[in-house]
């Protein structure tokens, strides 16, 4: 009796010993389950958007297909999780997806207290305000008394009471669980002011009926700079997710796009774009990647100026200017360091 | 081993007191072993991941506003106070919410045993309607369907000193300046003299059988001593009345619309159940005993108070407790609409802002596991108190 006790506590033991620890080795789990798993938001246009088929569209959809471009060769090998601002973390640390990228701002405590890596930027945005134009209002310093609309778990509500709070401005918050309710109960008229990211308000401005009748306020009230995210300690993996983005910013600087990235390879004699390309060299086996992953990346999803154009660029719905974010070299502060 | 030994082993194990004890140890060291290795697991996957653990956030300042505090609360206040204001918001929603239901289950539960055919009609159409629609989904309705018919601020409706809008209902603020104790103290004066009223009708009923209108009376005698002790001290209430601005009515006290639409969702739809509670206790009740109170002389009022309800309270009770409790939990929905309660404000924002998902988790588990608790120990009280004592 007492020795099938005592085999039962060691097997649980053992049971239980299996599931502690498993941080490291992103990539092996990724290889072995042949797609990468990607936390995205439940709808921002321009962002990370499903179509009526399912097909997701967007900046932050494109950082992790130029992850599983690199990974795989193949950017398609990519599953979407959709996640509400306040599930995103929680579905990180616990393993559910692998790639968390769902216009999220990287903070101090984010980084730090959060078992999180930021990887690198792929937006630069601030925090703005949305009005009715009828109200009349030209400058966020009028909003004295205002009711403000924004979703819960974001950035989004502490930079608002801060902005309130340092200019003695009363206000009434109302924060809702998710984005599109919180924009919903700011077309109802609850709220005078939608805030969220400027890039949010433009995208989600072009989803509501009468989207002329709304402005945004020139003000920016802080500093978002929008990236995808991974888990803590697993360098490997978190040095493949930066570099894909790092060389989709290089590869515009460098004047190859989707369209060229073929002829480049074959005929270019520069040794920094060979290197990069894989044609000569092995940057691959450093990251345990193929030798031309950035060529793939750069082929499958295309440079940053691509990326920003086909999805958020003046000629989409969501039609944001490319601003700061262009390329350092024509004034933005986009800026990625070298392929060497 | 010697032989001896065995026989007085085995005849221990043989014995069921004995085997059951050592079963007890045996399952609870299991239990312990289990919890420990559980729990020290997770704090070394948290430390692995470099995720903060601990309740020292709760000192912290929270940053992040509240739409609905009835305690003082500004973003400058910590994470532990955001909590206990989200926690008497959930409190307060939970028991308005079950006084109302109450009501309107007992009426609702009345109606569908009335006499009259449209009145019956009604109530189980309300009840078939309200009962089969997901509760979130009439949350949503209240919220929003309300909020699309209501005007905006510029356009009011007004009743004197009470404006309603999309942003809620604006009423007067009393604010009570000196000598505001003395009423108090009348009032209190007034329960004190009302409980002594009653007790006193009750023994000279049980003495004498003379019967004294003792409930009518002691509320006669709480209105009139308020009213001269505000009276004596001069009215000491100013209001605070509300005033229209740029963008909202300002002043005043304000009801917001989450509110009122997560107390009207949650009421209902408890009540539609309550109703069928009440309609079932009243059913169980035998016509026989009816007649029995009417052959004795008992007018209709007097039998439905003195021999029917508290007979069909016995099987009420209990059905109702799980009603009650489902609605102190149903309050969590109120989240989807921003009422600021504990869901919404622990497991939303603070969860968010601190990432620390095991102890805010933890925190929202404790409170709604005492609160149901601490509903069902006063339910459980109160059927002990209604049931059949005999003589």
């Amino acid at each position: 009796m007492k020795s099938n006790v005592g085999k039962l506590i060691s097997t649980a033991a053992v049971a239980l010993t299996v599931s502690a620890g498993a941080t490291a080795g992103t990539l092996d789990d990724v290889k072995a389950k042949g797609f990468i798993q990607c936390g995205v938001s439940q709808g921002v246009p321009g962002f990370s958007n499903a179509d009526s088929n399912g097909n997701w569209t967007g900046i932050d959809v494109d950082a992790c297909r130029a992850a599983a471009a690199a990974v795989f060769g193949d950017a398609q090998k990519v599953k979407f999780t959709p996640l509400s601002a306040k599930e995103r973390f929680t579905a990180l640390q616990s393993g559910e997806i692998d790639v968390l990228s769902r216009n999220t701002t990287w903070t101090y405590t984010r980084d730090t207290s959060l078992g999180l890596d930021f990887t690198a930027v792929n937006f630069y945005d601030g925090q703005g305000f949305m009005v009715r134009k009828d109200l009349g209002v030209d400058s966020a310093l009028e909003l004295d008394g205002a009711t403000v609309c924004t979703e819960q778990g974001t950035t989004t509500e502490l930079n608002m009471a801060d902005f309130f709070r340092k200019h003695q401005l009363e206000y009434v918050p109302v924060v809702v669980q998710k984005a599109d309710e919180a924009l919903a109960a700011y077309a109802s008229g609850r709220c005078d002011v939608f805030t969220t990211d400027k890039s949010g308000l433009a995208a989600h401005r072009s989803k509501l009926a009468d989207s002329s009748a709304h402005v945004i306020l020139d003000e920016t009230i802080s500093k978002e700079p929008l990236g995808p995210v991974v888990r803590h300690g697993d360098n490997q993996w978190k040095d493949i997710v930066t570099w894909a983005m790092f060389v989709q910013v290089n590869a515009e600087e460098m004047g190859i796009s989707s369209s060229n990235v073929a002829k480049i390879k074959a005929e270019t004699k520069d040794p920094g774009i060979r290197r990069l390309l894989g044609a000569e060299g092995d940057m691959g086996a450093q990251l345990s990647l193929p030798a031309d992953w950035a060529y793939n990346v750069i082929a499958q999803v295309g440079n940053y100026g691509e990326v920003f154009e086909r999805n958020v660029g003046p000629s989409t719905p969501v039609g944001l200017p490319r601003g700061i974010n262009k390329l350092w070299t024509e004034g933005g502060v986009m800026y990625a360091p070298p392929v060497r | 081993m010697s032989d001896n030994t065995t026989s007085s082993n085995k005849s221990l194990l043989n014995d069921a007191g004995t085997r059951a004890i050592i079963f007890q140890v045996v399952l609870l060291a299991v239990v312990v072993f289990v919890s420990y290795y559980l729990f020290s697991n997770l704090q070394a996957n948290l430390a692995n991941q470099g995720i903060s653990t601990g309740f020292e956030f709760l000192n912290q300042p929270a940053g992040f506003p509240v739409l609905i505090h009835l305690i003082e609360y500004t973003e400058a206040d910590t994470y532990g106070r955001a909590f206990i204001v989200a926690l008497i918001n959930t409190i307060v929603i939970s028991l308005m919410g079950i006084i109302l239901a109450t009501v309107i289950g007992v009426v609702m539960g009345l109606a569908r045993l009335s006499n009259n055919w449209l009145v019956a009609r009604l109530a189980t159409v309300y009840v078939e309607t309200l009962r089969n629609i997901p509760l979130l989904l009439q949350m949503f309705f209240w919220y929003f369907a309300v909020l699309a018919t209501l005007p905006i601020p510029k356009n009011s409706i007004i009743f004197g000193d009470f404006f309603l809008n999309k942003r809620g209902i604006y009423s007067p603020n009393p604010l009570f300046q000196e000598g505001f104790g003395f009423v108090i103290a009348g009032f209190v004066i007034s329960i004190i003299a009302s409980i002594a009223l009653i007790v006193w009708a009750k023994r000279r009923q049980t003495i004498t059988g003379l019967w004294f209108p003792a409930y009518w009376a002691s509320l006669g005698l709480i209105v009139v001593i308020t009213f001269l002790a505000l009276a004596i001290s001069g009215f000491p209430i100013e209001f605070d009345l509300p005033q229209k601005s740029r963008f909202n009515v300002t002043g005043g006290m304000v009801l917001p619309p989450e509110f009122v639409a997560v107390l009207v969702a949650l009421s209902t739809y408890t009540g539609a159940f309550i109703a069928e509670i009440v309609r079932a206790g009243i059913l169980s009740v035998n016509w026989g005993q009816t007649e029995a109170a009417r052959s004795l002389g008992l007018k209709d009022s007097l039998t439905q108070r003195l021999i029917v309800l508290p007979q069909a309270l016995r099987v009420i009770i209990p059905p109702l407790t799980s009603q009650f409790l489902n609605l102190a939990k149903n309050s969590s929905l109120g989240a989807a609409i921003a009422y600021p309660e504990l869901v919404a404000v622990v497991m939303g924002t603070t969860l968010n802002q601190t990432g620390q998902a095991i102890e805010n988790i933890g925190l929202c588990m404790l409170v709604y596991g005492t609160l149901s608790l601490t509903i069902s120990i006063f339910m459980n009280w109160y059927n002990k108190k209604m049931s059949l004592t005999e003589r």
